[in-house]
C-alpha cells in the first residue's frame, strides 16, 4: 500500500489522475529559487519554452542570458559565471546538454568544481514523434561517470521543483533530469523531498520483490504494485538521487526483499540499475533484474507505445516480478 | 588596427619588464628540463607578454590572490602553463623553487593547470577552446552585479591554433552580441600547432576581419614590443560597447637563439619544400629544448 507518512497524492490510481510535465516543475522550482537567491541565474540555448526556463527569463530578464544554439558555450560561459559567486542553471534538451557538451561540462564544470546546474529535458523516450535523435537514453550514464556529479531524477512535476530549490543550495554541479511529456502526479507540496535520500513510496511488510524505478516510471512501478497487491507482495523504492546513491535504503530493501527490479527510461548500461547493480553487488549481492532500453536507439511513436516496445511498461514490470520470484 | 599612439613607458621601466621578461624565460627553460617533458615554444613566445600583464597591467594582489575586485586571468590554452606558473612566481604567488617540482607526483603546478591544486589560479585549463567562454561567463557576471561601469578587466590568453574549436567562435559571438567591453581576449599568433604551421592546418587568415564580424575591436600588435604589449592593453580600455581581441604576433621560442634561427612565424613562405624540413627540424628541436627533453608529443 501506499506510504501514508509521505502525503502522497491518493488519487493518483483515479482515471483522471493530474497529469503535469516534469519540465514544468523545473521552471517553477527556477523561478521560486532565484526569488530565494538573487545569485541564481538561467542561461538557455534557444529552448526557453522546451525548457520552461520562460518563467525565469520573464520574471528575472536581467539574470538570463541567451547563448544562441551554443551547448558546448552554454555550459563553459555557466562554469564563467559560477566563478563569480552566480548559482548558474543551464537548460537544454538531455541530447545536446550534457550530451552534446559533455567534455565541457567535465573539464570546465566538474573538474574546475564550478556548482553549475544542467538541467537535461527531454530525457528517455517518451520524447515521443521526435524520433530517436532527440531521446536522451544515456544521460544519466555519462553524468553520474563524472567526479562530484550529482545526478537528480525526480518523478513528477512537484517533485522536480523542490528539487530544483534544493540543488540551487547545493555548491557542487549537479544534473538534473527532466522529461517533457505530462505524467501523473504522484507525491503532493507536503511530501518530504531531500537530495541524496530514497524514498518507500509502496510498502509491505513481507516483499517478495524490491522495485527501485526513478523519474515517471515510478508511476507505472507502483501501478505494477497496486495490481499484485494480494497476490505478490512488492515494496516500491523512488528513487530520485541517483548520485549520492542512498545505499542504506537500497541495501535495506536488498535485505527485506532479496530480489531487486530496477525500473528506469534509460539504458540498462551505465545507468540508474548499473549505479544500484554496483552497491549490492559489493555490500549484499541479490538476483537484479534490470529494466530499461538494452542496447538499442530510440524511434518516434506515442510516449506510450514506446514505453511498451521497450518493455518498460507496467505489464514489462509485472512480468519480470512473477519471472524472478 | 595599427598601434599609431603608443603610450610611452619610462626607459627605465620598459628595460625593467624586459629583463624580468629574460629572467622568466631563464626559469621556464630550467622548468622544463627539470621537469623531463611540457612545451617549449609557445611559453617562451608568450614571457614578454605574460611580464606586462603581471607587472604592469593587471590588478592583482599575490598577498591575496582571492582579493574580490582583482582582475580576471583565464589561461585557455592550458599548455602553455610554465610562463604562467613562472611569472607566478615571479611576481611572488609562490617561492620560485616550486618551479623545479612541475609535472611531478604530488606537484601543485600540474601538467595543464588545475585550480584546486594551485587555488590562485581561475581556471583549470587544458582542452582547448573553452577558455574565451568562460571568461565571457565571467564578464557577463560582473555585468550584471555592477552595469556597464566595471572596474574590474576579465583577459582570456589563447593560441591561434585553438581558433580552429568552434567552441571559441560560439564564445565570440556571445561576447560581441554583449558587448562585453571589459573583456580582453589575447591571441597567440605564433602560427604554430603540433602538426605544422597554423596556416598549412587550417587557415585562419584574415583573422582580424573575422574577429571585427563578431563586433570585437582589434588591435594587432608584435607581441615582443613591450610598448606595443603595455599599449594596447591600455587602448582596450577605452573601448566602449564591444570586447577588444589583441592578436598578438610572437615568435615561438623567442628568446632563445637555437630556436629563433630561420624560424620566425613569417620568414617563410610555408608551402616551400625547404620550410617544411626545415620547420620539422626547428620543430623538433623546439619542443625538445635542442633535444636535451622529451617532446609529449613524440
Amino acid at each position: 500500500m501506499l506510504n501514508s507518512d509521505l502525503k502522497l497524492n491518493t488519487k493518483m490510481f483515479d482515471d483522471d489522475v493530474e497529469q503535469v510535465p516534469i519540465r514544468k516543475g523545473f521552471g517553477e522550482g527556477l523561478v521560486q529559487a532565484g526569488e530565494e537567491n538573487p545569485q541564481v541565474v538561467g542561461l538557455c540555448a534557444d529552448l526557453t519554452e522546451s525548457t520552461q526556463m520562460f518563467m525565469f527569463k520573464e520574471k528575472f530578464p536581467n539574470r538570463f542570458i541567451e547563448v544562441g544554439v551554443a551547448e558546448q558555450n552554454l555550459a563553459s560561459v555557466a562554469s564563467g559565471m559560477a566563478a563569480m559567486g552566480k548559482v548558474p542553471f543551464i537548460s537544454s534538451y538531455a541530447m545536446f546538454s550534457p550530451g552534446r557538451n559533455w567534455e565541457q561540462i567535465r573539464t570546465t564544470i566538474a573538474y574546475n568544481n564550478r556548482p553549475v546546474k544542467i538541467a537535461g529535458s527531454h530525457a528517455g523516450v517518451s520524447v515521443g514523434p521526435d524520433g530517436g535523435t532527440h531521446q536522451a537514453i544515456e544521460d544519466i550514464a555519462i553524468t553520474r561517470v563524472m567526479p562530484r556529479m550529482v545526478v537528480v531524477s525526480p518523478c513528477d512535476a512537484v517533485e522536480a521543483k523542490k528539487a530544483t530549490v534544493a540543488v540551487s543550495k547545493t555548491d557542487t554541479p549537479v544534473y538534473l533530469r527532466l522529461a517533457r511529456e505530462k505524467t501523473p502526479v504522484m507525491t503532493t507540496a507536503e511530501t518530504p523531498f531531500e537530495i541524496g535520500k530514497a524514498r518507500t513510496f509502496w510498502m509491505s511488510e513481507k516483499p517478495k520483490v524490491g522495485i527501485i524505478a526513478t523519474g515517471a516510471l515510478l508511476y507505472k512501478a507502483l501501478q505494477a504494485a497496486k495490481e499484485l497487491e494480494g497476490s505478490i507482495e512488492v515494496e516500491v523504492l523512488n528513487l530520485s538521487t541517483i548520485k549520492p546513491l542512498d545505499a542504506e535504503v537500497v541495501i535495506a530493501l536488498a535485505k527485506k526483499a532479496g530480489k531487486i527490479i530496477t525500473v528506469e527510461e534509460h539504458q540498462v548500461a551505465g545507468g540508474m540499475g548499473s549505479a544500484v547493480g554496483e552497491c549490492l553487488a559489493e555490500n549484499f549481492p541479490v538476483p537484479i533484474h534490470f529494466i530499461g532500453v538494452r542496447d538499442q536507439f530510440g524511434q518516434s511513436g506515442t510516449p506510450e507505445e514506446l514505453i511498451e516496445y521497450y518493455g518498460m511498461g507496467k505489464n514489462a514490470i509485472i512480468e519480470a516480478v512473477k519471472k524472478l520470484i | 588596427m595599427i598601434l599609431q599612439n603608443q603610450m610611452h613607458l619610462t626607459d627605465e621601466k620598459r628595460i625593467a619588464l624586459e629583463e624580468t621578461a629574460n629572467n622568466i624565460r631563464e626559469s621556464i627553460i630550467e622548468m622544463l628540463l627539470e621537469a623531463g617533458s611540457g612545451h617549449t615554444a609557445g611559453p617562451l613566445g608568450m614571457a614578454d607578454i605574460f611580464t606586462v600583464l603581471y607587472f604592469h597591467t593587471l590588478k592583482h594582489n599575490p598577498v591575496d590572490p582571492t582579493w574580490s575586485e582583482r582582475d580576471r586571468l583565464v589561461l585557455s590554452n592550458g599548455h602553455i602553463c610554465p610562463v604562467l606558473y613562472t611569472t607566478m612566481a615571479y611576481a611572488e604567488y609562490f617561492p620560485k623553487e616550486e618551479l623545479k617540482t612541475l609535472r611531478k607526483f604530488g606537484s601543485r603546478l600540474q601538467g595543464h593547470p588545475h585550480r584546486e591544486w594551485l587555488p590562485m589560479l581561475e581556471t583549470s585549463s587544458g582542452p582547448l577552446g573553452e577558455g574565451l567562454s568562460q571568461a565571457v561567463g565571467m564578464a557577463l557576471a560582473e555585468k550584471m552585479d555592477v552595469g556597464t561601469n566595471t572596474g574590474k578587466r576579465i583577459y582570456c590568453m589563447m593560441s591561434d591554433g585553438e581558433l580552429e574549436e568552434g567552441q571559441s567562435w560560439e564564445a565570440a559571438m556571445l561576447a560581441g552580441k554583449e558587448k562585453l567591453n571589459n573583456l580582453v581576449a589575447v591571441v597567440d599568433r605564433n602560427n604554430i600547432q603540433i602538426d605544422g604551421y597554423v596556416e598549412d592546418i587550417m587557415p585562419l587568415e584574415g583573422l582580424s576581419d573575422k574577429w571585427k564580424a563578431w563586433n570585437w575591436h582589434v588591435i594587432e600588435i608584435d607581441g615582443h614590443n613591450i610598448d606595443e604589449i603595455t599599449s594596447a592593453f591600455e587602448l582596450a580600455r577605452a573601448v566602449e560597447e564591444k570586447p577588444t581581441v589583441i592578436i598578438a604576433h610572437t615568435i615561438p621560442g623567442k628568446g632563445v637563439k637555437e630556436f629563433e634561427k630561420d624560424y620566425r612565424w613569417h620568414g617563410y613562405d610555408p608551402n616551400s619544400k625547404t620550410a617544411k624540413e626545415d620547420y620539422k627540424k626547428a620543430i623538433d628541436e623546439l619542443r625538445t629544448l635542442g633535444g636535451k627533453i622529451k617532446s609529449e608529443h613524440q
